[in-house]
């Protein structure tokens, strides 16, 4: 009997988010190894254009339906996943890392008696089985394990594959209405800070650290983030000092994040700091001392004064942008 | 009301990390030990906690002899007393839960706090999987908790913002940065600490749902170079960025 593959589309306000076409895309490509069948699930209320997912290599979507599931809803969301997961007998679930993702997972990971793995970055099929590869001790440490249940939950870090179509193809949705949904513990508003694009989904991050002196100082930053349409991140440092939003924070204990391009600004490059940015895939520093350990990992480097760069690279990247 | 934090034991964020014979797990030699940095915001929720509403407030550790420390370091922050669950295996995150799970029932405890993730194996979801193993309630990466009787009103951080989740006790939840300020242990809290007791037991075998086959160190990052060090390096840094990176 071949194995089936199930993979949880999330969606934000009716959209199904990136991390989860991901996820898709590489479901597809495990499954052409394993010889395995895929179908994806997403719960929610109106969701846009759910079919286009097909593009990535899925035929078949089951839909859980309700108005009042628009928001996230753990204990809906994890029952319905899970008796899904079940009835139709699918070996792996896969999700995308995301707080949902991890949030979610978990959850219906022990309703399924499957053992997880979670924040995946590598994977390989070998003798028919999945080879995961994980970072743990924040990035200093890739660890690969295999789940050894029968049920397998997995999620895997956003960012790191690549969301490509493999056809024209719609999928065909399956839509089941859910009558009732439960009244406790569930999302009741969500409040978004000011059309500020988080670090963990930016392609793009301009970082500060204590090297601008002032909170008033990251307007430059906040400037150049906007010119390379970037997500604005900063050091511990800065966050302890109440200069930024700890939702700013990249590190070990803030957000690990790996976008194509990191430009750390006036950030020493501690070994906290360094876990949580080291996975990109090209860095930038800007530290007006040449030893600093920050460029032990940069690609490219300026070794000055952030207050004369950086308005200068916002000059530069403003001329290069309108041509 | 009786409240459970769960605390782990890790090394120290700045530890250089290698891997110990076997390629399966970390050398342990030469690291310094810490309370996980995102369990002391569950102990001083915990605290904050009690001190409003009263109760208790047990601390519970899995893991080897050493973990006693991380135990330590809660009671004198406050805490009331605390459970060392005995191993000297590496258990995943699902048998970690379960020993926590069954001695959280022990001690009927109706608010847990658990840290958002652990910085050793950073997995951040042994909270949850704790939850649903007691059908609790559980909200994770919290960064405001209120609770009203029975009722609990938290926010949890998402990417770009925030959520409200409502829900009631039994609840689990887990801490994220924000959340509070954690106190330092006093000198009168060290002294106290040492008259509380730290109850040992015997952790039961649990199945094992994974197997780790083996570590290795990422490949180091080549070192990049310094293109100048003033105003005139720009144009050259943005032309390296849109030609040979191709990024902007
Ligand atoms: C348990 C624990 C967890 C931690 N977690 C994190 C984490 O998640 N994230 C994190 O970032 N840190 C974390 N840290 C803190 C970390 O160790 C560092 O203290 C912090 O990253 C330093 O921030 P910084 O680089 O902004 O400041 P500093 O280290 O003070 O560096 C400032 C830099 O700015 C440069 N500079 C000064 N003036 C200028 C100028 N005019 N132009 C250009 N450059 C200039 C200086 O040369 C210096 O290199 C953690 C620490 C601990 C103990
Ligand atoms: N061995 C353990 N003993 C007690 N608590 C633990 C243990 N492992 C994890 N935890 C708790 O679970 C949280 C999340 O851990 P993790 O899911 O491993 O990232 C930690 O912050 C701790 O509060």
């Amino acid at each position: 009997m071949a194995e089936k593959i199930l993979v949880f589309l999330e969606q934000r306000n009716g959209q199904i988010k990136k991390a989860s076409l991901e996820v898709l895309k590489l479901a597809y490509d495990i499954s052409v190894k394993l010889n395995a069948e895929i179908e994806a699930a997403t719960v929610g209320s109106n969701i846009e254009m759910l079919e286009d997912a097909g593009n990535y290599g899925v035929k078949k979507i089951a839909h859980f339906r309700n108005e009042k599931l628009g928001y996230y809803a753990p204990n809906d969301y994890s029952k319905l996943i899970a008796d899904y997961t079940d009835k139709n007998n699918f070996t792996y679930l896969l999700l995308s890392n995301t707080s949902l993702g991890k949030d979610l997972a978990p959850r219906v990971a022990v309703k399924l008696d499957a053992g997880i793995a979670v924040d995946c970055t590598e994977v390989s099929v070998i003798d028919s089985e999945l080879h995961l590869t994980r970072p743990v001790y924040a990035g200093k440490i890739l660890c690969e394990i295999r789940l050894t249940s029968q049920r397998k939950v997995i999620t895997f870090r956003p960012n790191i594959f690549k969301a490509e179509k493999v056809s024209d193809d719609n999928a065909e949705i399956i839509l089941n209405e859910i009558a009732e949904v439960s009244t406790n513990n569930k999302v009741v508003e969500v409040k978004t800070s000011e059309n500020k694009l988080d670090v963990t989904e930016a392609d793009i991050i301009v970082s500060g650290g204590r090297g601008l002196k002032e909170a008033e100082n990251f307007g430059m930053i906040e400037e150049l983030a906007k010119v390379l349409g970037a997500a604005q991140g900063a050091s511990r440092a800065v966050v302890d000092a109440g200069w930024r939003p700890h939702s700013e924070q990249v590190g070990q204990t803030g957000k690990t994040v790996s976008p194509s391009l990191y430009i750390a600004i006036g950030i020493s490059g501690a070994i906290q700091h360094l876990a949580g940015m080291r996975s990109s895939k090209y860095i930038v520093a800007i530290n007006k001392d040449k030893d600093a350990p920050i460029f032990q990992i940069a690609d490219y480097g300026i070794a000055g004064d952030a207050f004369e760069i950086v308005p200068a690279l916002i000059e530069e990247i403003k001329k290069i942008k309108s041509n | 009301m009786k409240i459970a934090v769960c605390v782990s034991h890790v090394p120290d964020t700045a530890a250089k990390i290698n891997i110990g014979a076997g390629n399966k797990s970390i050398d342990n030699t030469n690291i310094t030990f810490v309370i996980n940095p995102y369990d002391e915001f569950a102990v001083e929720e915990a605290l904050k906690t009690k001190e409003k509403f009263g109760g208790e407030v047990v601390v519970i550790s899995a893991g080897n002899d050493s973990n006693k420390e991380t135990i330590k370091k809660a009671l004198a922050m406050g805490c009331d007393s605390g459970v060392l669950l005995k191993t000297n295996e590496h258990l995943d995150s699902l048998a970690t839960a379960k020993l926590l799970a069954e001695e959280i029932k022990n001690q009927n405890a109706e608010l847990v706090f658990t840290g958002k993730q652990s910085v050793d194996f950073d997995a951040s979801i042994t909270g949850q999987l704790i939850g649903e193993l007691l059908g609790y309630n559980c909200v994770s990466v919290v960064v405001d908790f209120k609770i009203d009787g029975r009722k609990i009103t938290a926010e949890r951080e998402i990417e770009g913002g925030k959520e409200v989740v409502e829900t009631a006790l039994p609840a689990v939840i887990t801490t994220q940065k924000g959340l509070n300020d954690p106190r330092y242990a006093s000198l009168k809290g060290i002294m106290a600490a040492k008259k509380k007791t730290i109850e040992e037991k015997d952790a039961l075998p649990q199945k094992s749902y994974s197997e780790i086959i083996g570590m290795k160190k990422p490949k180091p990052k080549e070192p990049g170079r310094i293109i100048g060090e003033d105003l005139s390096a720009v144009p050259e840094l943005v032309r390296l960025l849109r030609e040979e990176a191709k990024v902007i």
